[in-house]
């Protein structure tokens, strides 16, 4: 174990305090700064008058026990003190005391060494946002880039989903213990992140997340990657939290342009607004992170059935303006039939979904597969 | 003395024979009724007493026994008044006897002696027609029903006089015989009609690909598109009941007491059951069985709007009548089978707000909810529906872009058409349509060309066809064909068929090992 004691009682301390550091929630969903304080002052400023009780518990803190507990749990923990600590952590002043690892530890380190990706947006994504999500995880894990996210419904899932069909690394941050599948119905992708990717966590194992444990959790996603890109998010969505943090670290901050009257555009198309990259695919991301023509691309063709783009420009025309008329947005069949025969458009849009071109989603609408 | 009456009482659509043995004998006055009789039975005496003093006749102050043979069979309901009636007369003296014979007596009395209508005097009169009766006496309002069924005069009756003028041998005269091919000529599209749904060109398209082949549907979309007015349209374009069937949908809806003032129905039935009905009620059931809303439906449209809502039982019960188009209900030994052969519309929201993948209004649906929401259509339901649909409210431009949209006679005329070709087809085989031939049949007549064949492949391989759904695809591609005119099944039509099946679950459907 590499993890020294004060960063275990520090974590176990946290543990303690979360009731009270949700009480201290900062305004609106920005995380309380007193997580910047030792531990001492941290008590201090949240008990005040029982912080005699609390001292009592901390002094139990056996660290034994909580490595014998970590183990058990099959975390490895690395403290800030270890030299497998990413360096890109260490700046803030509330940096994590201890990581907890289920998986492939060595991607901490490509992360931090190498670059990652984080890619964050709505937990009710459309399936636009899906699809991009998707897509720019799969091909930048196929580039060997480390895709951070979080795991949440939507987007984050989305994400994990992409780079793990490309079989590249993905690192997912969780908002509870690592070893806790939060949410629960992400359990499937949680066993399978575990064992091809890694999850990680600053909180103890088995803890379960409060509502400041995702800002928390966000702003270690976006000191672990060297860019941050927010597929879709409306106004007050967690993700725009997420490029904050970005910012305030100085890292790249990335958007996925959406359509203007879209309410789950409005994030990230503020967001390009005030200056952030426009990420229209896994190539604008690579030329934020290294230059262009610095790496290789993403391979073409690179999932299932995909066709290459060039394929689109050969289509006939009827399929063609089938094609366009769902890249515009239009996914019902009322909308794409419009000023034209309707058993037309429905066999022309099942050709367009056997070459790879659109995918039907669960509501029976079209969107452009990427 | 003892006199007997002939009625019939209902044992599931049908009529049974039940004799009314009128026994008078001197003794201390009592009124016994005999025979399993319920409670509405017992209640006759009092009818039947009250009826005959209030007509002016006597009601014998002596011991009456009355048995309604076979003993062994459950009497219900009112309808054995008049019987009782007929045979108190005649046992008292004050009607001949030998004017029973020959003739069934149903009916409900009052108190004042009025005669009232009863349920199912349609399969009582088929029942007494084959057991030989020459004529029945029926309640007024009641003869017209009665009067589909030939093979014996229908003698209505208003009052307990007009009973007691009939024994005498100069009553109210034979009702006339119905002309039901008549009825039934009157242009079945009056009121609802296609012409009125403006702007869903698509969902128009899938209705009549519906009805031309039978095929069960369900609609998806957001609250207020119009899933309910389409469904409620599509009777007006399915082929015009048959005399056969239109005397059996008759009969099903007289012995449920539904049958309106009409005594015949005209126009395949529409049942919208609310969802809060329990399985008996969806399927039919109680002591004494009477038939369900599926039943109904027979013939008909059985539109079940806000699917998710119904209770697990009610849907669980709608596999038999799907199966096999009859609801088997068992009581006491005996089994009744109720004809239950509909055509399924369902309504759904694709989540609980309703508008998930709408393009106007977010969804507010945790994506949780929504996928659990997803996934509680699963299984045998689902696979008994061939044709899943989007709807949503048309936008004003689509409204305005039909000026004159087709009219339910001109779609009919086009299912009518592709209907002829599958009766052909299918001529000889109990299957009468696409939706209910057998896979083997299937296999058979699907007929499909090279290029069709593999756009199979291909749903298979690239758009996530299952082999669950390869038939329903194939049956809908055949249909397809048929309204095109075409014996071939071409690529074009499976193209099409693929593009109403199943969407795949969203991704986050499978929730707790719950997949769909």
């Amino acid at each position: 174990m590499t993890a020294c004691d004060c960063c275990l009682r520090r974590t176990a301390l946290l543990e303690l305090l979360a009731p009270w550091i949700e009480r201290a929630k900062g305004p609106n969903r920005r995380l309380p700064e007193v997580l910047a304080l030792p531990d001492g002052e941290l008590v201090k400023a949240l008990c005040g008058a029982k912080r005699a009780a609390v001292d009592g518990r901390l002094a139990e803190f056996d660290p034994a026990r909580a490595r014998v507990r970590a183990q058990a749990a099959g975390i490895e923990v690395v403290c800030r003190h270890s030299p497998r600590y990413p360096g890109v952590l260490a700046d803030a002043s509330d940096a994590p005391a201890a990581l907890h690892l289920i998986g492939d530890g060595g991607l901490l380190e490509r992360a931090a060494r190498d670059g990652a990706v984080a890619i964050v947006g709505s937990r009710r994504a459309s399936p636009y946002g899906m699809e991009m999500a998707r897509s720019l995880g799969r091909d930048l894990a196929a580039c060997d880039v480390p895709v951070v996210s979080g795991m949440a419904y939507g987007a984050d899932s989305a994400a994990h989903e992409g780079a793990l069909a490309a079989g590249g690394p993905t690192i997912a941050v969780m908002p509870g213990g690592a070893d806790l599948a939060y949410p629960s119905g992400k359990r499937g992708l949680h066993e399978r992140l575990k064992t091809s990717g890694l999850a990680v966590s600053e909180m103890p194992p088995g803890m379960r997340p409060l509502r400041w444990s995702f800002p928390a959790r966000n702003r270690i996603m976006a000191a672990l990657a060297r860019m941050t890109v927010v597929v879709e998010g409306t106004e007050g969505s967690g993700s725009l939290i997420t490029a904050s943090f970005a910012q305030d670290l100085g890292r790249e901050v990335g958007a996925v342009p959406g359509q203007a009257t879209s309410p789950l555009a409005a994030g990230p198309n503020r967001l390009l607004s005030d200056g952030a990259a426009v990420v229209r695919s896994a190539s604008d991301v690579l030329d934020a992170l290294f230059g262009p023509g610095d790496r290789p691309g993403p391979a073409p063709a690179p999932g299932v059935g995909t066709p290459h783009p060039a394929l689109a420009a050969r289509l006939e025309p009827r399929l063609r303006r089938l094609l366009e008329s769902v890249e515009t947005g239009i996914g019902s069949v009322e909308g794409l039939a419009e000023g034209t025969d309707v058993a037309e458009a429905l066999a022309g849009l099942s050709e367009l979904e056997f070459l790879g071109f659109v995918r039907r989603g669960p509501g029976g609408d079209y969107v452009r597969r990427v | 003395m003892l006199a007997c009456a002939t009625t019939f009482t209902l044992l599931g659509i049908d009529g049974i024979r039940v004799t009314v043995e009128a026994d008078i004998h001197t003794g201390l006055p009592s009124f016994t009724i005999v025979g399993l009789g319920d409670a509405a039975v017992q209640e006759s005496r009092e009818r039947v007493r009250a009826a005959l003093v209030n007509s002016g006749f006597d009601f014998p102050l002596r011991r009456i026994t009355v048995n309604l043979a076979p003993a062994d069979l459950r009497k219900a309901g009112p309808a054995f008044d008049l019987a009782l009636a007929a045979g108190l007369l005649a046992a008292s003296g004050q009607a001949r006897p030998e004017r029973l014979a020959g003739h069934a007596f149903c009916g409900e009395l009052g108190l004042d002696g009025s005669v009232r209508r009863v349920r199912g005097t349609i399969a009582m009169a088929d029942a007494a027609a084959t057991a030989g009766c020459e004529g029945i006496v029926v309640p007024r309002d009641n003869a017209g029903e009665a009067a589909l069924v030939g093979g014996l005069d229908v003698i209505p009756v208003g009052t307990v006089r007009e009973l007691a003028s009939f024994l005498g041998g100069d009553g109210p005269p034979a009702a006339e015989r119905l002309d039901a091919r008549g009825w039934l000529a009157a242009d079945p599209s009056e009121g609802e009609d296609f012409a009125q749904l403006r702007g869903h060109r698509a969902l128009k398209r899938a209705l009549e690909v519906a009805a031309a082949g039978n095929h069960n549907v369900l609609m998806m979309g957001p609250p207020g598109s119009g899933k309910s007015m389409a469904a409620r349209r599509l009777p007006s374009i399915m082929p015009p009941l048959s005399l056969g069937d239109a005397l059996e949908v008759t009969r099903i809806h007289s012995v449920a007491g539904v049958l309106g003032p009409a005594p015949l129905v005209q126009r395949r039935p529409f049942r919208a059951p609310h969802h809060s009905i329990s399985a008996a009620g969806l399927v039919g059931g109680g002591g004494p069985p009477s038939p369900g809303e599926a039943s109904l439906a027979q013939h008909g449209v059985l539109f079940l709007d806000e699917l998710s809502e119904f209770a697990r039982p009610a849907l669980e019960a709608l596999r038999q009548p799907l199966e096999e188009g009859c609801v088997r209900v068992t009581r006491a030994q005996r089994t009744v089978c109720f004809p239950a052969r509909f055509l399924l519309v369902a309504a759904t929201n694709p989540c609980p707000c309703g508008y998930q993948g709408d393009a106007r209004r977010q969804c507010s649906c945790h994506p949780s909810v929504a996928g659990r929401y997803r996934a509680r259509l699963s299984g045998p339901l689902l696979d008994r529906i061939d044709m899943i649909l989007r709807v949503e409210q048309p936008r004003a431009k689509d409204v305005m872009a039909e000026a004159e949209p087709e009219g339910s006679r001109t779609i009919r005329e086009r299912v009518l058409a592709a209907r002829a070709v599958q009766e052909r087809r299918l001529r000889g085989s109990p299957a009468a349509c696409n939706a209910h031939m057998t896979h083997a049949q299937l296999r058979r007549v699907a007929n499909l060309e090279p290029a069709a064949r593999a756009a199979l492949h291909d749903a298979h391989e690239r758009a996530g066809l299952t082999m669950r759904g390869h038939d329903r695809v194939l049956r809908v591609a055949r249909t397809l064909a048929d309204l095109d005119g075409s014996d071939r099944v071409l690529r074009r039509h499976v193209a099409q068929a693929v593009a109403y099946r199943e969407p795949p679950p969203g991704p986050d459907a499978a929730i707790a090992g719950v997949f769909v």
